[in-house]
This record gives structure tokens, sequence and C-alpha cells, in this order.
């Protein structure tokens, strides 16, 4: 009897784990009571935490924005799972968060074959190079023979290569899978060069015991669109996440803000009517309440808003918008309209 | 044959050796033991030169030249060239995340208070001559882990109503095998528990393939076939409290006995679902002394049943159970660690159904324990082997079953034997633990590390002043561990060793 | 159900049932997963251009190279290092072993520290003491310690001159391969010449100028055919020579020390096994200390010490995966950059798993037959 009765438990064990799925992500999210999102690490401007533990920065203003849009304005009801480099992309096929806004690159490998979709670009970057400024390099084709650290399962460690085999220069990788271990065996002098994307670099730089004695180089080698991710399969999801990244820009490009977007309201601008669900029905569509975007611009801003409070030049990291600013100023960031 | 023997003979008397030196004294002593022969004397003189020059270095290192005061890095650099020694500064600023990681600092005092309980139950238990031994172990064994449970997690969590029934079974279960254990028990009526407990079993599995309609009750959200499976495992019980009592005079001893599974389950999930008004703490905020404890001690208590299972399933006769103890325990000691937390960590949510998430910390809990069982089930095999034929023979002889014999003759003499070898695993188990950093997980080692990438405190000496507290705080656990197994070890000495 | 065989049949054909139900359920999940997800399964995508450097190759490899060549790197710098710390964790582990039961207070009391506290350590935390604590704080490869022989230690490694061999070096090489073929024909004629005759002829002194003095003749006769590179330093490292990353130093010292407290502790165990009669017999017949540890005592303890020697010579192969923390390129470390551009974790730890499976098994073999020759052969 004794061995029966052990040998049906094993059986049930096996079974109870068998909780049933259920495909549509909006509905599990709503359930759980909250937004499962990936952020980084620790990158200073896109995610990190600070002394009293609250997670900031401009990805971190995404997961907010996401998670406000689907419970009406709290935007204080995401999980903040902090994700390595190897780690994020496991992640996310194995379900284990809903939505990855972890300055993750564009490639076609991830949006293909790796069963992943991307819902936009909320930030374009390339890959740039940091040296010690005594070492007096002033640009990357000089760095032939330099010991550079990288951090491994990137995109940029792939860059880096096709980089110095292009340029036929000789490098001496240092690959270690943390990118604060990264950071801490260039500040040790393990390597000369550091090599991340750009955005990264200004991060880095900060973090550095004397930020002066640092210089980056001016050569962006790649092209680093990055965004948040989604799991393919759930086109519901898939077109939520992408439409509040779509309306965070047209805001900006309406000039709605964060202070007047109860005004904006009683506009009469029927693109602004429409963005903030006062004509049309745009978000009950997607499985959302009508007024969603008023939710998410009022937890977290526009896309302007978000990139001035996170990385703009009032920041510490002092990036200029650049390429990311609105198309309408000469930038890349161009939303197709709400209607 | 006569000439070639002739190099083992002496040719002429030897002479005799001079008179010894004193061989009483300080002096004698020192001489025997310090400088026998010349060579002795060298080695002496040179070890004595490097020791005297080593424990110099590490006090100044540590102590004489070393900083203990300061909230920067600028503390803790050379102003004037000198060298600075250890960085303790760093260690006392970052004590904080070094023992509990980030959990917040408010809630904190649950950490020190489950550190303290464990203390507590422990330490009389480590101690032979306190008495309450029994108490003492269902404290540590049964209440502890549901108390930190509790107490760190914060509780509210939200459990299915099938995990409920699966409790509430597994009750039923114990519950009928204790009522058994009465022999006046009538036979009938626990068949019909267990029956009953089957019966739930299999409607949980297939309340988990076949979907059926969602309902809430009290915080817990069953289907309507796990509700079932619940009912029966609790008509189960009813039937074993039933049959126990009205066969027994002693009733309400006996009830307690046969009731006490279903209590406990109760209390663990009111614990655990319930609002104890602790605010709830996820574990991605563990971190520090912390994580290394849970997962060490976890580690401990799961791979010590295993590892005696999965021993006696390597000596069984039944050559199929035989054969996969034998593919499991070969399988984890031929990989390392490192591979088995990779595993747990983008593997087990690959094999697990899609929507099913496991928290990261568990992931590497199961991983660390499903490898340490491999390793303690080949130290209780040992002792198994050691253990004469003419023991289990005699077991035999008395009439005892299979499980009987291994739990009142056999494994009490096996695992005595093993003792050291037994705590040599955990002290292995305990130092590995510091591999969790790979996957993610901030313990002690992963703390330190990620305290001295902070520019706040970058200078030459933080990773080395970091590193050797925490190699400190490891081997104070470790050795103590190994000191008290030889304390154990010689109390156990019973003399029939050889 | 009463009779014990049919019991046990039932038994087992139940845990079968069980286990492959278990299996079959996960494996179901896994493909049902992977397919979600998209993820083409197969071991396919080893044939593919890696597309990312290796810092340290024993073997050929470019970034035009496959997956299974970077692998490959991966599995040969793990065998290196393992070799490497095999053998001086043994070297220095019989030196403490043996030291732990002098006569000698200091010696015994420095070889208890030593063993003490690096048993008591997690080996992660040695390997990055090394790494953090010790080579990263050195000097930058322009202000490199300058050691004997135009050697620099920097925080890029030790960097040693190269010799570049002429040709006729060839002959230096025979002469050196001939010196220790004669000394084995020697040892053996003279354990002939023992065990016929009882008469001890030296075989150290002679062995030792077969194996080192005839190839130095050679040499020196060839007219020095060898040249160094000696290591310069450029703008950003010094270039030439041989250098020794210290990624691998940090692995291969914290490993060779770490598993040296181990192995000290089993030469103790074993030396103590061998009983005290063995050793005042040997004294008896007048053997010094040191050559009744060599001829009685150790020959006998090699066969209580062998077996847990092996399990240690896994262990410290098996730790060689830690690398992965300092970024010294071995199996895992390259799997890891692996998985993370494939995304094919299934296949990744599965070649991890066949790899070190297949690394312990040899190694369990080759000592089993080893200590079947060093066993007690009874007359």
């Amino acid at each position: 009897m004794n061995s029966s009765i052990k040998a049906l438990l094993g059986t049930a064990a096996v079974a109870l784990v068998a909780v049933p799925a259920s495909a549509a992500t909006l509905d599990d999210v709503r359930d759980a009571g909250q937004l499962r999102c990936g952020v980084n690490t620790g990158l200073p401007g896109f995610a990190s935490q600070n002394d009293q533990g609250e997670w900031q920065g401009l990805d971190v203003d995404y997961c907010k924005a996401i998670a406000a849009a689907i419970f009406e304005g709290d935007d204080s009801k995401v999980e903040y799972t902090p994700l390595s480099a190897v780690q994020r992309l496991p992640a996310l096929q194995n379900s284990e968060i809903d939505v990855l806004a972890r300055n993750t690159t564009w490639t076609m490998t991830r949006d293909t074959t790796l069963g992943l979709n991307f819902v936009g670009v909320n930030y374009y970057d390339g890959q740039g190079f940091m040296v010690r400024e005594d070492l007096n390099v002033t640009s990357a084709l000089q760095l032939s023979g330099a010991t550079v650290c990288v951090q491994s399962g990137t995109t940029t460690e792939l860059n880096l290569t096709d980089y110095f085999r292009a340029n036929n220069m000789e490098y001496n990788p240092v690959v270690i899978e943390s990118q604060s271990d990264v950071n801490a065996a260039y500040e040790q002098g393990r390597c000369d060069v550091l090599t991340t994307d750009a955005s990264g670099l200004y991060a880095t730089r900060l973090e550095l015991a004397n930020p002066d004695e640092h210089v980056i180089l001016p050569e962006v080698i790649s092209k680093e669109p990055l965004g948040p991710v989604v799991r393919q399969g759930d086109e519901q999801w898939f077109s939520i996440v992408k439409w509040v990244h779509f309306g965070l820009l047209n805001a900006e490009e309406l000039g709605v803000t964060q202070d007047n977007v109860e005004e904006m309201m009683d506009s009469d601008n029927p693109s602004i009517r429409r963005l903030l669900g006062v004509d049309g029905t745009f978000g009950e569509d997607i499985g959302l309440e009508n007024d969603w975007m008023v939710n998410v611009i009022e937890a977290v801003g526009n896309y302007g808003e978000i990139f001035e409070r996170n990385v703009g030049p009032d920041t510490p990291l002092n990036i200029q918008r650049g390429m990311n600013a609105l198309w309408t100023n000469g930038g890349l960031h161009y939303a197709p309209p709400i209607r | 044959m006569e000439e070639h023997v002739s190099a083992y003979v002496a040719r002429e008397q030897k002479k005799p050796l001079p008179p010894p030196p004193t061989e009483a004294g300080a002096l004698a002593v020192l001489r025997k033991n310090l400088f026998a022969t010349p060579l002795d004397s060298i080695v002496t003189i040179l070890l004595g030169l490097f020791s005297v020059w080593a424990a110099w270095r590490i006090f100044d290192w540590s102590v004489l030249s070393a900083v203990f005061t300061g909230s920067s890095r600028e503390a803790c650099l050379a102003g004037d060239g000198a060298p600075v020694g250890a960085c303790w500064a760093f260690v006392r600023a970052k004590f904080g995340l070094f023992t509990y990681g980030l959990y917040p600092v408010d809630e904190r005092w649950r950490v020190d208070l489950t550190m303290l309980l464990l203390v507590a139950f422990t330490l009389p238990f480590a101690i032979p001559r306190v008495p309450f031994k029994g108490l003492n172990l269902f404290l540590l064994v049964g209440a502890f882990p549901l108390i930190a449970l509790v107490l760190l997690t914060g509780g509210q969590f939200r459990i299915g109503g099938g995990w409920v029934a699966f409790m509430f079974i597994l009750a039923a279960f114990v519950s009928t095998m204790l009522a058994a254990g009465n022999l006046n028990a009538p036979p009938g009526w626990l068949r019909v528990a267990t029956w009953l407990a089957a019966i739930a079993v299999l409607v949980l599995i297939v309340s988990n393939i076949l979907p059926s309609g969602q309902f809430r009750l009290l915080v817990f959200s069953f289907t309507t076939l796990s509700l079932v499976a619940f009912l029966l495992a609790v008509a189960s019980i009813a039937v074993s409290a039933f049959a126990s009592v009205s066969s027994s005079g002693k009733h309400a001893s006996v009830l307690m006995h046969v009731l006490l599974p279903p209590l406990y389950v109760a209390a663990l999930l009111v614990l655990l679902a319930g609002d104890l008004g602790l605010q709830p703490v996820p574990t991605s905020r563990w971190g520090g002394l912390l994580v290394t404890l849970v997962v060490a001690l976890t580690g401990i208590a799961a791979s010590l049943p295993l590892g005696i299972l999965l021993a006696l399933g390597r000596r069984s006769h039944l050559p199929a159970i035989r054969l996969l103890s034998v593919v499991f325990i070969e399988f984890w000691r031929g990989v390392p660690l490192i591979t088995v937390l990779f595993m747990s960590a983008f593997m087990i949510p690959l094999l697990l159904p899609s929507g099913v998430s496991f928290n990261q910390l568990l992931r590497a809990l199961l991983g660390v324990a499903l490898f340490s069982a491999a390793y303690m089930a080949e130290v209780v095999r040992g002792g198994l082997q050691a253990v004469p034929k003419g023991q289990y023979e005699g077991a035999q002889a008395l009439g005892l079953g299979y499980w009987q014999m291994m739990r009142l003759v056999v494994m009490p003499q096996a695992i005595k034997l093993v003792i050291p070898g037994i705590v040599n695993t955990f002290i292995g188990l305990f130092k590995d633990t510091s591999l969790v950093y790979i996957i993610g997980l901030a313990d002690l080692l992963g703390a330190v590390r990620r305290g001295f990438s902070d520019p706040n405190w970058i200078t030459p000496t933080t990773p080395a002043s970091g590193l050797v507290f925490a190699g400190f705080v490891f081997w104070l656990f470790c050795f103590g561990m190994s000191r008290y197994s030889i304390f154990m070890e010689r109390r156990l000495e019973t003399g029939h060793k050889n | 159900m009463r009779d014990p065989k049919i019991r046990g049949l039932i038994i087992q054909i139940v845990l079968i049932i069980a286990i492959l139900a278990f299996a079959s359920w996960l494996i179901n999940n896994t493909v049902r997963n992977l397919a979600d997800a998209n993820i083409a399964a197969g071991f396919g995508f080893l044939s593919s251009r890696a597309g990312f450097d290796i810092g340290q190759l024993p073997i050929e490899y470019s970034s035009n190279s496959s997956y299974g060549r970077a692998l490959l790197v991966g599995f040969t710098n793990t065998v290196i290092v393992a070799a490497a710390g095999i053998m001086l964790a043994t070297i220095v582990g019989f030196i403490i072993g043996i030291s732990r039961l002098s006569h000698n207070y200091l010696v015994r009391g420095l070889s208890t520290i030593y063993v003490e506290v690096f048993r008591n350590v997690p080996p992660l935390l040695v390997i990055l003491f090394w790494y953090f604590g010790v080579l990263s704080v050195l000097p930058g490869p322009r202000e490199a310690l300058e050691l004997p022989f135009s050697s620099f230690l920097s925080n890029r490694g030790l960097q040693t001159p190269a010799a570049i061999f002429d040709p006729v070096a060839w002959l230096t090489l025979i002469a050196f391969v001939g010196g220790i073929a004669g000394s084995i024909w020697l040892a053996r004629a003279n354990k002939q010449r023992l065990l016929q005759t009882g008469e001890l002829r030296p075989t150290l002194w002679p062995a030792i100028g077969m194996i080192v003095g005839l190839p130095l003749v050679v040499f020196v006769l060839s007219g020095f055919p060898v040249s160094f590179q000696v290591p310069e330093a450029t703008r950003f490292n010094l270039v030439g020579g041989w250098r020794v990353e210290p990624e691998f130093l940090a692995l291969f010292l914290a490993l060779s020390f770490y598993t040296a407290s181990f192995v000290a502790e089993i030469v103790r165990a074993g030396i103590l096994s061998v009983s005290k009669g063995q050793t005042e017999a040997a004294s008896a017949l007048g053997l010094p200390r040191g050559k009744s540890l060599r001829l009685v005592i150790v020959p006998q303890a090699f066969r209580v010490i062998i077996p847990p020697l092996t399990s240690q010579y896994l262990n410290l192969t098996k730790n060689t995966s830690l690398g992965l923390a300092v970024g010294y390129p071995e199996l895992v470390a390259i799997g890891n950059t692996v998985l993370n551009q494939t995304g094919q974790s299934v296949e990744v730890v599965a070649i991890w798993m066949v790899v070190y499976l297949g690394l312990s098994v040899s190694v369990a073999g080759f000592m089993n037959w080893f200590n079947a020759r060093m066993a007690l052969v009874e007359r």
C-alpha cells in the first residue's frame, strides 16, 4: 500500500503543475493585477534603482506607461524583473515576463527566428568606443592592437568583431558576462577600450571614478535601434504595447503633455480628440478603455518628457535629442496616426 | 647465491650512536620539534622568517594601514602616496547590503527575527545535553520553515485551488497512515479513506487536463473539479478520524494525531494566503547573506531525505529502481553545478507548460537541491555498505519489513558512520551557494561584487577588502560546521568501529 | 499484493510508467514551447558562422569560424586549464599533505593553516580574489613589473619572451627524447639488477644527466639554434613573446591552490592509513625518513589515496566552469555566448552535459585503470 501511495502522489505532483495555459497576455496581466516587465539590471537613464529601491529610467517609464494603459492610470502595478543580457530573451520566450523594455537591439534574427516581436524603436542608438584620455587616441581607427572589453552575447560583441575585421585591425577581446563586471574590468585597466551602445557609454562614464579622464571616440560603428519586445503569437498584446509607444510619440507631436492633458480633452483638434479617446473607440478596440492615452500621459508624460526626464540635456547623462527627435524636428521618430 | 646476499650484510660493527641530548625541558622539546636535524633547522628558520613577515604584512594590511571609517572612496585613497591597506569603511557602508540585499530597510527586522529564531531553534538542538529534542525537532523542521517563509515573503500568496486540494490530499494520506498505526482501527474504514484520497488524486489530475468552471472560495480560485478533489480529501480525513475514534478508548489523543496533518496544512494555507499585515517582499529584493542562507539551508533540508531515498534506491533489489537511481546520481555528479544552474534558469521554463512560471530563486533552489542530493546519496550509500550484513539478516529474522528494518536498524548505524561525510557535503553545498550569483541572484558574494563596482567606492583595495570579508564569513560557517562534525563524531563514537 | 516478487514488479512498472509519462510530458511541453516561440530545434546552428572573437586561442579560430569550432576552442581551453591545474594541485597537495605530518612544529602548523583556510572558502571566491584582488591591481602594461629574463607582469597578464627555434633545433629534441628513453632503460636495468643481486645502483643522477645534459650538449654543439622575441611596449599593450592572460592565471592558480588543500587531506589520510609497523620496520631496516616515505609508505598509501584523488581531479575539472565569472573562454563561457547569440538553449545545455559527463567518465576510467595497476597483488 505504502509504495502505491507514493506512486500516486508522484503522479499527482506531476499533474498539479499542469495549470491550463491561456493565450491572452492581457487577460493574464489583468488577472495577476500587475505587469511583469523585464528591465536592465542597472543602466542609469534607462533602468536603475534609486536609493529607495524605486525603479526609474526611460525603459522603466515604458513599463509604467503600459501598466497605466491597462490598469486605468495606475502605473505602480509593475513587477520589475532585472535581467542580464543573456537572460533577457529566454525570459521573454519562456513567459516569465510580459514585455521586455531593456535597451534591446532590433535585429532580424531576434524579430523572426527567436519568436519575438519588436514593437518599435524607443531609442535610436549606435555603438561607440570609450578610451582613457591619456592614451591620446582620437579615432577608433587608431585602436589596432588594443585590448577591448565587451559584454558577451550582445550585438555589440558581433559589431566589434566586424568593425576590426573590416578595417584590418588586430585586437584582443576580453569578454565578460555582466556589464557591471565589464565596466569594473575597464576601470581597473584590464583593457584599453570599452565598447557598448553610445547611450550606455555615457551612462557608464558617469559611473567611473574620474569621468573626466575618459573620452568617447567620435565613431559610431553600428545601427542600434532599441525598443520594447513582446512574444510572437499574441496579436492583441503586440498591438497594445505598439500603440502605447506610438501614442507617446503622437502625444509629443500634438503637444499633449502631463500638465495640459486635462485641458487638451476639450481641444477641437480631431487628432488630439482621437488620441485622448474623446472621439472614437480606439481604446476599446484593442481591449483597453477609451481614455487609455489620458491615463498613460498623466502617469509618465509624452515621449519628449520621458526623454528629457531620464537622459536629456538637463540630466547627468546630458544626451541631445539628435536622432531621437521627432521627424518634425529632423529626428527619426515618426509614429503612424491614430485614426 | 652466496656472494649476492653479501650486499645485504653488514661487514663490520656499526658505530654506536652518540648519547641523546637531554630529553626533558622546554629546550629539549623545542630542539626535538624545531631543530632536530640541520635541514630541519634551516627549514625552521626560513619558514619562521616567512611567517613573521607574512603575519606582519597581513596585520599591517588589515589593521595598521586599514581604513575603518569614511563615507566614500576618498577615505580609502592614499593621500600622501603611502600605500593604503584594507578598506573596511567600504564593508561598513555596505554591511546592510551584504546582509539583507535590497530588502526594504523598514522590514529588515523580519530577517533579523528569522535568523534569531533559526539560532534559537538550532542551538539547543545541536547541544546534546538540552532536553526536549522531539519538540525541538518539530519546531526546527515543522514550524521554522513555515514561519521563515511567511516572515520573509510577507505571505499573501495567490494559491490556486489545485494546490489547496493537493495539500489536503497529502494530509489525507498522512492521516490515513497515522490512523493505520492504531491496531484497533477497523480496516474497512481505512480502506475507504485510502480510496477516497486516491480518487481525489485522479480527479485532481483530470481537473488539470479538462477545463471546468472557475470560481473563488475565500481567497482561493477553484475549478469545479479541483473543488471536488478537495472535498474528497476532506471526506477521506473525516473517515480516518472516525475510524480511529470508533475503535479506541483514548479518543482525544488519537484524534489529535490523525487531525494533526490537516490542521498543519490548514494553518499553512491560512498563513501563506492570509493577510497578516506584513508587507510582501518579492524575492528579487532579497540578497546578501540572507539568500546564501536560504539557498544553503533549503538545499541541506532537501538533500538529506532525497539523498537517503536515492541511496536506498541504488542498493535496492529491484533492477529498474536501482538503474534509475544510478543514472540519476551519476548524471548530477558528472556535471558542474554551473551548468545545472543554467539548466534551471533557461530550461525549466521550457520544460513547463507555457504560462507556468517559477520564481528565479525557487529554480536555483531546485537545481541546488537535486545536485546536492546526488552527492548525499553517495555518502549515505557508503554508510549503508559499511553496516555488516548480519544486521540486515538480524532485522529480517525479527520479522521487520523493509522500511522498519531501514528505519530502526540500518539507518541509525549507517548515518552515524557517515556523519563526517554528510557534514562535508553540507560544507560543499554551503560553498556552492556562491555560484547562484552567476544566474543573477545577489547572494553574499554577488552583493560584494555589486558593491565593488559602485563608483562611490572604486579604489584599488576595495575588491580585496570585500572579498576577504566575504571569505571570512564563508569560512566561519564552514569551519564551524566542520568542528561540530568532529565533536559529534567523537560523541557518537561507541567503540564499535573496527 | 502479498508476494514480494509480484509487488516489486508492480512497483517497478508503476514507477517506469510514471517516469515515462513525466518525461513525455516534459518533452511535449518543450516541443510546444519551442514551436510557440518559433525556435528551430536541432544542432544545425553549429555549422553557421560564429561572428565573435575569442581572447585565448589554443587552436585556430577566427570570427569566420563556426559555432561548433568556437565550442571546440572552449573545450580545449577547459582541458588546458584542467590539466595544468591538476598538475599544480597534485604537487602542492602532496607537499602540504606530507608537511602536515612533519615533526617540525612550524611546518605542521603552517600547512594546517593552509588547509583549514582554503578548504573552507568557496572556490569562486578564491578565483575572484586572484582576479580582482591581486592580478587587476598590478600596474598597467606600460609600467609593468619587470621580472628576470625580460618577462613582464602587468594587469594584462604575464608576458615572457617567446623562443623561436631554428630548423636544426630538432637535433636537441631528438637528444631529449633519447635521454628519456635511455633513462627508462637504465631504470629498468637497475631494477632488474636489484632484484637479481640486491645491489643498488644509482639511477637518479645518470638519468638527470641523460635527460638534461645530453640535450644541453647537443644544443651547444649545434650552435644555439634559438632566438628570443622579447616583449615590447606599444601604445596599448606589450607585444611579442608569449602571454599568459590574467583570466587563465586567476583560474589556474585559484583552482590549484583550492584543490591542493583537499589533496593534502587525502594524502595525509592515506599516509596515516599505512600501519605504524611499516614505518617502524622501515626505520629498523635503517632507511632514512625520506627513503622510507618514498619506498615504503607512499606506495602503500597510494592505494588509499587514488580513489578520493580521482574525485578531486573530477571536481577540479568541473570547477573550471567557474572561468565564466572572470571571462576565461572555457566551454561554459563560450557556450553561454553561443546560447545568447543563437537562442538554442536546450542544445547548448545538452552539449555541456554530454562533454562534462564524457570528461568525468574518461577521467574515472583512467584512474580506475591506474588503480587496478597499483592494487595490491596478493601472492
